[in-house]
C-alpha cells in the first residue's frame, strides 16, 4: 500500500504556554535591517485577501515586491465573492466569546485535524484584523450608536462575525487592494496583472523565482527574488461545478508540488449546504446563498417520499425540519459538512424537492411572519434579489430551493508554523495552504485566515528566511530559470499540438462529474479506486484528444483553461488517493465505511491523527506520504457533536 | 418582473470580432438554436464557443470570472446597453429568459478611448487601477491601528459609505456615457472615503489627485446625461457625482494641497 517516509514531518511550532507561543516565535525570528530590506525582492503570487494583504504589508516594510495575478486587476481576485463575514474574537457582544473560544470552535469544527499552535495564533490575530480593516475605511455594519455590529454563523454559539452587508469579501479585498495600490504608487510594488505563474524556480534546494506567461501577449517571462509567497487560492474547481470563480485553479500550487513542495490533506474539501441547485446541463458554476441566511431560514423537506405537492400545500405537521430534528442545539446553524450530508441523505432517500428532486427548502415564512418582510429585506435583500434573478422564483413568497455544492478546500501546500513550505524560501498563505482549518472550515474563517497570514504572519516570518539564510544574489540568467521556462513553454505547445476533437471544457466537465460522483460528499473504497482509474483514463484522453485553437502568442482563454485542466487532471488523482488512504471519516471527508449508527463521522484518532503531506514522484506514480503527527494539549481530542 | 420566456430560444447573435488591439474589427453573425431560458447570458456565449471550437473556429473572447455579479470582470454592450436590458444587473447575472425567441442580439465591447480593446469583447481597464493608485485609499500601514470601536461611525455615514463602496469597477458607466466619462466610478471611491472619519486627513488631496489622474487617462467630461447611473449594476448614484463635485470645489478653494 502507501509508501510512508521514515521520518515524521515537524511543523516547527514553538512550545510552552499556548497563549505566548506566537510572541515567543516573534522574539526568535531574525530581523532584516531597513537598508537590506530595500535590497531584497519578494515575489507574491496572488492578490486575494492573502496575497493583497501580504504584498501591501511587505512593501510598507520596505521590501521590493513583485505582485502577480491572473485577473486584469488585483481587485477582482476570487476573495471578492465572499458574502457572509469575517470572524474575530472581539467579544463586543459580551456573549462569552474569547480568543480561547474561537480557537476551540475552530479546532473542534476542523475535527481535530489542524495544528493547535497555528489555530491559536489565528484566533489571537483575529482582533487586529478588524482594527486594521476599520482603519483602512472598510465599511463594516454598525449599530445605531456607531459601534460595530456582529452576527452569528454556522458552527458557533456566539455572535463574532463582522460583515459589510452581503459583500464582506468585496470590502475586505478592496481594503487590501487599496493598501496595495498605495504601495504601487510609492514604487515599492510592481504590479503584473494578467500574468499566470506556471512554475517556480528552485536553485540549490531554495525557491528563487517563478516562470509566468503574459496572458495578453502570450510571452513567457522569468522573475527572480529572495522569497516566493504563493497566495493562489483553493482547488475547488477540480469538481468543475463549484462556487469558486471560473479562473480558480490548482496550477500554481501543483507546479510547486512538482518542484518538491509537499501537498497536504488534499481530500479535505468543503461542500457548502446552501447553494442554488443545478438548473440544467448548461450550468457553468454554482452560486452560493450565504450561510447567514440560516440565521432566519428553516430547512425542510416533506415527511413523505416523492411528494409532488407545492410547498404551500404541505401542512406544518407533514414537514420534516430535519436539521432541527437531528441537531436540536444548533438546529439550522449546524456546521457545513453536517448540514450538507443531511441534505444529501434526505435527497438520496427520495425526499428531495423541486423538479430534479435534488434540493431542499430554505424557508423564510416563519421569520417573515415574526419580523415582517421589511426586516428580512433589510438583512438579505440583495441575496433574495440574486436568487430571484437566477431562478425566477420569489423567495418572499415561495421557499428557496438549495442544495450543497463544492465551496472551499481545506487541503493545500504543507507549511510549517512560519507558513514556509518544506522548500526553503517558498511560503504559502490563504486558502492555498493547509494550515488552520483541519478537516472542515467554519463559516467566516477563511477571510480571517487569509488576512492573518498576509497582514500579520508573513511580515515577520519571511524576514527570518532572508536574514538567516545567506542567499547569494541570483539573476534570471541562471540555467535553472531557462530550464523551467522551456519546460512551461513546451507543455503549452504540447497542448496546442494535440489538435484532437474535444474542448478543454469537455474534459473539465467530465473530470468534475467523476469527482462529484465518487470523491464528493460521501466516499467509499470502491468508488475511490474507480475514480482513480477513470481520472487516469481521462487524462490520457485529454493528451490524445484535446482541441485548442489559436496560438500561444496571443490572448487565448482556451489555452489558459486547457493548461489548468491538464493540472487538475494530475492533481485530482492525488486528491482521490489521499481520500482512499485516509480510512476514517472526519469533517469534509466522509467515508461511508466509517460512520456512527446515526450517520455521523467516525474518526480514527489512533491511526489517523496526522496531517498527510504528499511528496511528488511523477505523474500517475504513487506519492510518498510524510506524516505530521498532531497533538492536542489545550483542546483534548473529543467528539464533535452539535446535537 | 420584466418579460420572461419559458421556452427554448432560437437567436441570431451579432458579435464584434477583433483579433488584437491593432487589428481591424468587424461584426460577425452567428445563429444559436435551442437556448434554455434558464441559462445566463455568459452560459449562452459558452454554448456558442463550444460550437465554434467544434467547427474549428476560434471562440469569442470575453471577460468573466465570478459569474455572480461581484467581481466586475464581465461586461459587454448588449443591443447598445451596457450589461444589457435589466437594471442593476451585470452581464453574468442577466438570464436568457429576458430575450424572446427569434431575437437578434448585438454584442459589442466597452468602447472608450481609455479602454483599448484587447481582443473581441475584452478591453483593458487598467486606467481604473491608476486612478485608485493616485489616491483611492487611507494611508495607514499595517500594525498601528487603534481598537476598531475607538472610531465610532454613525449609522447613516456607514450606510452611505457602504453604498458607494459597492462599486465593482466594471466600467459600464464609462461605456454607457457618450463622453466616456469616469465620473461615476471616481465619485464612488471619493465619497466612500469622504463619508468616513478614517478618510478625513486625505480628503482634499484624494479628490484632487484622483480627478487629475482621471483627466490624464483620457476619460471624457461629465455632461450630466445620467446614462452611467442607469447602467451601473452596483447602484452608484448621480448624487455621488454631485457630492464629488462639492468635494472637489472645496478642495480647490480651501485646501492647501
Ligand atoms: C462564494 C463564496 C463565498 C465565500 N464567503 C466567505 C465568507 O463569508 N467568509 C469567509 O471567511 N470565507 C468565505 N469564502 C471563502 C474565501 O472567500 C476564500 O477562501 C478566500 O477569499 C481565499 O482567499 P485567497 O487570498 O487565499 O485566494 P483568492 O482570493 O482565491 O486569490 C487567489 C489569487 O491568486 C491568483 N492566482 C491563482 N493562480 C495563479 C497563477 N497560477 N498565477 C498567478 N496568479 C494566480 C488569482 O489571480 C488571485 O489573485 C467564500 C468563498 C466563496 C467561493
Ligand atoms: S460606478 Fe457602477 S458602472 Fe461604474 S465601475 Fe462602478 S459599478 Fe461599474
Ligand atoms: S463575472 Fe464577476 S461580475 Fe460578472
Amino acid at each position: 500500500m502507501v509508501t510512508v517516509a521514515d521520518t515524521t514531518l515537524d511543523g516547527r511550532c514553538p512550545t510552552g504556554n499556548m497563549a505566548s507561543r506566537w510572541e515567543q516565535r516573534q522574539r526568535d525570528l531574525k530581523l532584516v535591517a531597513p537598508h537590506n530590506k530595500r535590497k531584497s525582492t519578494i515575489i507574491v503570487v496572488g492578490t486575494g485577501l492573502a496575497g493583497g494583504s501580504a504584498a501591501a504589508s511587505l512593501a510598507e516594510l520596505g521590501y521590493n515586491v513583485l505582485s502577480f495575478c491572473i485577473q486584469d486587476t488585483p481587485r477582482r481576485a476570487h476573495s471578492i465573492a465572499a458574502q457572509g463575514g469575517i470572524n474575530a474574537a472581539k467579544n463586543y457582544t459580551n456573549d462569552g466569546d474569547s480568543v480561547w473560544r474561537l480557537f476551540y470552535d475552530t479546532v473542534k469544527g476542523g475535527e481535530w485535524r489542524a495544528r493547535e499552535s497555528n489555530v491559536y495564533r489565528l484566533a489571537q490575530l483575529s482582533t487586529s484584523i478588524i482594527d486594521q480593516c476599520v482603519a483602512q475605511g472598510v465599511p463594516f455594519a454598525r449599530e445605531y450608536g456607531g459601534s460595530l455590529a456582529n452576527r452569528s454563523f454556522g458552527g458557533a454559539q456566539v455572535s463574532r462575525t463582522f460583515y459589510c452587508a452581503g459583500q464582506t469579501g468585496q470590502q475586505l479585498l478592496l481594503g487590501a487592494y487599496q493598501a496595495m495600490m498605495r504601495q504601487v504608487n510609492a514604487g515599492r510594488i510592481k504590479l503584473f496583472a494578467r500574468r499566470e505563474m506556471l512554475d517556480i524556480v528552485v536553485i540549490d534546494g531554495v525557491a528563487r523565482g517563478i516562470v509566468t506567461r503574459d496572458l495578453v501577449t502570450g510571452k513567457f517571462e522569468t522573475f527572480a527574488g529572495d522569497a516566493v509567497v504563493l497566495c493562489t487560492g483553493g482547488y475547488g474547481n477540480a469538481y468543475y461545478l463549484s462556487t469558486n470563480a471560473k479562473t480558480c485553479n490548482v496550477t500554481a500550487a501543483w507546479r510547486a508540488h512538482k518542484r518538491g513542495a509537499y501537498f497536504a490533506n488534499p481530500c479535505y474539501t468543503q461542500i457548502h449546504p446552501t447553494c442554488i441547485p443545478v438548473s440544467g446541463s448548461h450550468q457553468s458554476k454554482l452560486t452560493l446563498m450565504s450561510e447567514s441566511l440560516r440565521n432566519d431560514g428553516r430547512v425542510w423537506v416533506s415527511k413523505s417520499k416523492d411528494d409532488s405537492r407545492s410547498p404551500d400545500q404541505i401542512p406544518e405537521d407533514e414537514r420534516d425540519y430535519y436539521l432541527e430534528r437531528r441537531y436540536p442545539s444548533y438546529g439550522n446553524l449546524a456546521p457545513r459538512d453536517v448540514s450538507s450530508r443531511a441534505a444529501k441523505e434526505r435527497c438520496d432517500e427520495g425526499f428531495g424537492v423541486g423538479q430534479s428532486k435534488m434540493s431542499v427548502y430554505l424557508d423564510f415564512s416563519a421569520a417573515i411572519k415574526r419580523d415582517g418582510e421589511d426586516v428580512i429585506r433589510a438583512k438579505y435583500g440583495n441575496l433574495f434579489h440574486m436568487y430571484e434573478r437566477i431562478t425566477a422564483e420569489n423567495p418572499y413568497k415561495v421557499p428557496m430551493r438549495i442544495y450543497p455544492a463544492v465551496h472551499y478546500t481545506m487541503g493545500g501546500l504543507w507549511v510549517d508554523y512560519n507558513l514556509q513550505s518544506n522548500l526553503p524560501g517558498l511560503y504559502v498563505l490563504g486558502e492555498a495552504n493547509f494550515s488552520d482549518h483541519g478537516a472542515n472550515r467554519l463559516g467566516a474563517s477563511a477571510l480571517m485566515q487569509g488576512l492573518a497570514d498576509g497582514y500579520f504572519v508573513i511580515p515577520y516570518t519571511v524576514g527570518d528566511h532572508i536574514a538567516t539564510r545567506k542567499l547569494s544574489p541570483v539573476s534570471t540568467s541562471a540555467p535553472e530559470f531557462g530550464q523551467a521556462l522551456s519546460a512551461s513553454k513546451s507543455r503549452l505547445e504540447a497542448i496546442l499540438n494535440v489538435n484532437g476533437r474535444h474542448s478543454a471544457e469537455h474534459f473539465h466537465r467530465a473530470l468534475g462529474k467523476i469527482m462529484w460522483d465518487h470523491v464528493g460528499m460521501a466516499r467509499n473504497e470502491k468508488g475511490l479506486l474507480k475514480a482513480i482509474d477513470m481520472i487516469r483514463q481521462l487524462r490520457d484522453e485529454f493528451w490524445k484528444d484535446v482541441k485548442v485553437l489559436g496560438s500561444g502568442e496571443s490572448f487565448n482563454q482556451n489555452l489558459e483553461h486547457a493548461g489548468r485542466v491538464a493540472d487538475f487532471l494530475e492533481f485530482s488523482e492525488l486528491l482521490a488517493y489521499d481520500a482512499l488512504c485516509r480510512d476514517e471519516s472526519c469533517g469534509g471527508h466522509f467515508r461511508e465505511e466509517h460512520q456512527t449508527s446515526e450517520g455521523e463521522c467516525a474518526r480514527n484518532d489512533d491511526q489517523f491523527c496526522y496531517a498527510a503531506a504528499w511528496e511528488y514522484q511523477g505523474v500517475g506514480q504513487e506519492s510518498i506520504l510524510h506524516k505530521e503527527p498532531l497533538t492536542f494539549e489545550e483542546c483534548p481530542l473529543g467528539t464533535r457533536s452539535y446535537k | 418582473m420584466n418579460h420572461t420566456s419559458t421556452k427554448a430560444l432560437n437567436l441570431t447573435l451579432k458579435i464584434w470580432r477583433q483579433a488584437g488591439p491593432d487589428q481591424p474589427g468587424a461584426l460577425k453573425s452567428y445563429t444559436l438554436t435551442d437556448i434554455s431560458p434558464d441559462m445566463s447570458f455568459l452560459e449562452m456565449l459558452d454554448v456558442l464557443n463550444e460550437q465554434l471550437i467544434a467547427k474549428g473556429e476560434e471562440p469569442v473572447a470575453f471577460d468573466h470570472d465570478c459569474r455572480e455579479g461581484i467581481c466586475g470582470t464581465c461586461g459587454v454592450m448588449i443591443n447598445g446597453q451596457a450589461h444589457g436590458p435589466d437594471s442593476a444587473t451585470t452581464t453574468c447575472q442577466l438570464h436568457m429568459r429576458r430575450f424572446s425567441d427569434g431575437d437578434t442580439i448585438l454584442i459589442e465591447p466597452w468602447r472608450a478611448r481609455a479602454f483599448p480593446i484587447v481582443r473581441d469583447l475584452v478591453v483593458d481597464r487598467s486606467a481604473f487601477d491608476r486612478i485608485i493608485q493616485s489616491g483611492g485609499y487611507v494611508s495607514v500601514n499595517t500594525g498601528g491601528a487603534p481598537d476598531a470601536n475607538a472610531i465610532p461611525v454613525p449609522g447613516h455615514a456607514q450606510q452611505d459609505a457602504m453604498a458607494a463602496a459597492a462599486c465593482i469597477g466594471c466600467g459600464a458607466c464609462v461605456a454607457s456615457c457618450k463622453n466616456a466619462s469616469a465620473m461615476l466610478f471616481v465619485s464612488a471611491k471619493v465619497t466612500h472615503l469622504a463619508d468616513l472619519p478614517q478618510g478625513q486627513a486625505e480628503r482634499s488631496k484624494r479628490v484632487l489627485n484622483m480627478v487629475a489622474t482621471m483627466d490624464s487617462e483620457k476619460f471624457g467630461n461629465c455632461t450630466n446625461t445620467g446614462e452611467c447611473e442607469a447602467a451601473c449594476p452596483a447602484g452608484i448614484k448621480l448624487s455621488n457625482i454631485a457630492q464629488m463635485n462639492r468635494e472637489y470645489m472645496k478642495a480647490v478653494l480651501f485646501s492647501c494641497e
